[in-house]
């Protein structure tokens, strides 16, 4: 059992949760995940983890509100518990030095992609980061990305905030503007699929952290695997990152809908 | 690979020697016992087991079990003992049954087994130690070991008075356990009886390990599997869910919180797929998916929120004990055509035969030589035909089994709406990639010498990250082949 120490909207339907689980928050690097089961009955779900506080024995999740678990765990209140929290699963994400770093996020990922963009800066780097949403109040952690970044380019699809447009035209703004040593994408898994189409044009080496269906996490069931370079890969254990230009998008696309 | 015999020989608790077993010897001539026939096992009904999860072996009655017991020759040199991973002391827990004293029973299997309960229902006996009981000798059928060893298990969770399990003092020396299966609860029970302070770590939130993720409710019940893991605990042993060794705690922090050695059981891990096209097509899963998704997290089962793929064909592919588990679970979850998909013919199938019995009195299709080559999906991705390449069997290979050929041209499509591929795992890479400086096999097992013992001193490992996927009973022998070893080396760095 691990108790939620804090919650704060973020908006409607995204909600940021602080939940104790010292052992995880000592481990954990970016791009770390966990499996959380939200109470007794609950399934496994994997949820990347935001943020840790090692002194406060905690780590951060920031959770959309889609499915019937996802919604449970965003009704839950500070004082609660969720039934388990395992982890740091998966590989850590590989920080270098390789001059600018463009980091884009669209809806919830941004919240996986700032533990990037910290460490990133911290290696470094010149980082611009991308934030996309439908609309102006689904942009999050807009403030905390500010901080670590050289630059942030808000796009909105109806224009309310920042620039009207797709994420993807927010990164090719720089792509064009100025050389780029790598891209680094994680949101639904259809934008990540154009962000690798455009980055792979200017043949700029592109990182994207997947979030596939999954039951145990720890490579032990198969059920998150994918396509990569024509190999089949596990999310669990060999990713959640992997070369965006070898992913099979839509493959994977497919493979989510297996319970809808 | 491991010589379990020299480790352990364990002087019996219930010797041949003692006057109640010579009475029982000359109570009854060899030849009238010889002329008792097999006890028959109480099975449910067919037609009702795959409407329920039940469990269909019904146990012996005391009657069955008083005279199945009597049977047993008590032979002085007992070759059934030799043919038990775990090297039980097959004859003295039966005598005990045959006098009706069934903790003592329970005590001598107990000595020498950490799950007697689980043996007696997923051993595959009848090429252990059924296959030595001299009643083979004599063209007769063995006696039934295995059925008694459940029945003493059984009988002593309902005894009023359990009898406290031999333990040394306590030695205040700390080791810790990676995964919760049948290795690990082995050699957890064998070092707490040496007065070891046992923490068992596993992965899942649950603890058993493939007893309870893997192994179906209707050939293993949980609550068989939770009441052994009580009898440990009643040991001192101590359960932590939710913790990954060597991710949630890293090697170092064992070592800082005082752990003097590590045993890794963190078992087969990664499911093997057949590379074939099409086979990450919708409703294609792998048997650990499939059963875990039923099995540990109950989807099925109203209330309970994990989804698992149903349709009426489902196809399972593969010939194991898994694959059986898989392909039976399928009937009970609805499917109106569960087949079987096979590569080689029946007589070579790695699966018990009980469990290949019992799949055929369910009504499950036995699709032999036959191998999936592609899958076709409809427009969404789900998968709705397997193309089956038909096979014929030609010469032996390398294991002695003949080598299934392809008949050429000869491919069938047959509709499905689920597979569940049951072809073998590979060892989980997680363990050995986070510990540095653990030296792996070739095939990603982790590598030991004959002593069970790692590349890191502190570090021994057993069961399937080390054979890379066999029985049960295996891994329990390697439990308690490994807690001998590590016994021996933390007294020799103590010294």
């Amino acid at each position: 059992m691990n108790k939620i120490l804090e919650k704060e909207h973020f908006s409607a339907n995204v909600v940021r949760l602080e939940v104790e689980a010292p052992l995880i928050a000592r481990s954990r690097r970016p791009g770390h995940f966990v499996i959380v089961i939200p109470d007794e009955k609950g399934e496994r779900i994997p949820l990347t983890i935001a943020d840790s506080n090692i002194e406060r024995g905690s780590i951060t999740l920031v959770i959309q509100a889609i499915g019937e678990s996802t919604k449970k765990i965003c009704s839950l209140e500070p004082g609660e518990y969720l039934h388990d929290v395992v982890g740091p699963l998966g590989q850590a994400t590989k920080i270098a030095n390789v001059g600018t770093v463009v980091c884009c996020g669209g809806g919830v990922g941004v919240a996986p992609l700032l533990p990037i963009i910290r460490a990133m800066k911290e290696a470094g780097n010149k980082v611009i980061s991308v934030l996309a949403a439908r609309t102006k109040d689904l942009i999050i952690l807009e403030k905390q990305v500010a901080e670590y970044s050289d630059e942030v380019i808000i796009m909105t699809d109806d224009g309310s905030y920042g620039q009207k447009g797709l994420v993807t035209n927010g990164v090719e703004q720089v792509l064009m503007r100025e050389p780029v040593g790598e891209v680094v994408t994680i949101g639904p898994a259809i934008m990540m699929k154009f962000v690798a189409l455009l980055t792979k044009k200017y043949n700029v080496p592109t990182q994207c952290s997947l979030n596939t269906i999954m039951v145990d996490g720890t490579g032990m069931c198969g059920a998150c695997r994918i396509t990569v370079g024509g190999k089949v890969r596990f999310v669990c254990v060999d990713g959640p990152e992997f070369d965006a230009h070898q992913v099979d998008f839509d493959e994977m696309l497919m493979r989510l809908r297996a319970y809808n | 690979m491991c010589n379990l015999r020299d480790h352990t020989a364990m002087s019996s608790i219930s010797p041949r020697d003692a006057e109640w077993r010579q009475e029982l010897r000359d109570a009854m001539p060899a030849k009238e016992r010889t002329a008792i026939p097999r006890a028959k096992m109480a099975m449910l009904d067919p037609e009702y087991r795959i409407h329920c999860n039940e469990e269909v072996n019904q146990g012996l009655s005391a009657d069955q079990a008083h005279v199945e017991a009597s049977r047993c020759l008590d032979c002085p040199d007992p070759q059934c003992v030799t043919g038990c991973p775990v090297n039980i002391d097959i004859p003295g827990f039966i005598k005990n049954i045959q006098r009706g004293d069934m903790a003592m029973a329970a005590a001598v299997l107990r000595n020498t087994s950490a799950l007697p309960a689980v043996c007696g229902r997923v051993c595959p006996q009848e090429r252990q130690c059924e296959s030595k009981c001299i009643y083979n000798k004599m063209k007769k059928e063995p006696v039934a070991i295995g059925w008694l060893e459940r029945f003493a298990a059984d009988t002593e969770r309902e005894l009023a008075e359990r009898p406290a399990p031999e333990r040394l003092a306590p030695k205040g020396i700390k080791v810790a356990v990676a995964g919760s299966g049948p290795c690990s609860l082995s050699f957890a029970g064998d070092m707490a009886k040496r007065g070891y302070d046992v923490t068992v770590y596993e992965a899942l939130h649950e603890i058993g390990g493939v007893l309870k993720y893997g192994i179906p409710e209707f050939r293993l019940p949980n609550s068989v599997v939770d009441a052994e893991l009580d009898s440990l605990r009643d040991l001192g042993v101590k359960f932590v869910a939710d913790t990954i060794v060597g991710k949630t705690l890293s090697y170092d922090d064992l070592m800082n919180e005082g752990y003097k050695a590590i045993f890794v059981a963190s078992g087969a891990g990664l499911p093997r797929f057949m590379g074939i096209p099409g086979e990450n097509f919708i409703n294609i899963l792998s048997s650990n998916e499939y059963l875990t998704r039923i099995n540990l997290m109950h989807a099925g089962t109203p209330g309970f929120a994990t989804p698992v793929p149903r349709g009426a064909n489902v196809a399972v592919i593969g010939g194991g004990n898994t694959a059986m588990d898989s392909v039976r679970t399928a009937l009970r979850m609805g499917a109106k055509k569960a087949m079987l998909v096979y590569r080689r013919s029946e007589e070579e199938m790695p699966a018990r035969r009980e469990e290949v019995l019992h799949a055929k009195e369910e009504g499950v299709e036995f699709m032999t030589l036959s191998n999936p080559v592609e899958y076709l999906a409809d427009e969404k991705g789900h998968v709705r035909a397997m193309r089956v390449q038909r096979m014929e069997l030609g010469e032996p290979d390398a294991s002695g089994r003949r080598s299934p050929v392809p008949i050429e041209g000869a491919i069938d499509e047959i509709p499905v709406d689920v597979v569940i591929v049951s072809v073998g795992v590979s060892p989980n890479p997680l363990i050995p990639n986070s510990f540095n400086g653990l030296e792996v096999t070739k095939r990603g097992t982790i590598a030991v010498d004959e002593q069970l013992h790692a590349s890191i001193p502190t570090i021994f490992a057993g069961g399937d990250i080390v054979r890379g996927g066999a029985t049960v009973i295996l891994a329990m022998g390697d439990g308690r082949h490994a807690a001998a070893s590590m016994d021996q080396y933390l007294q020799s760095i103590s010294e």
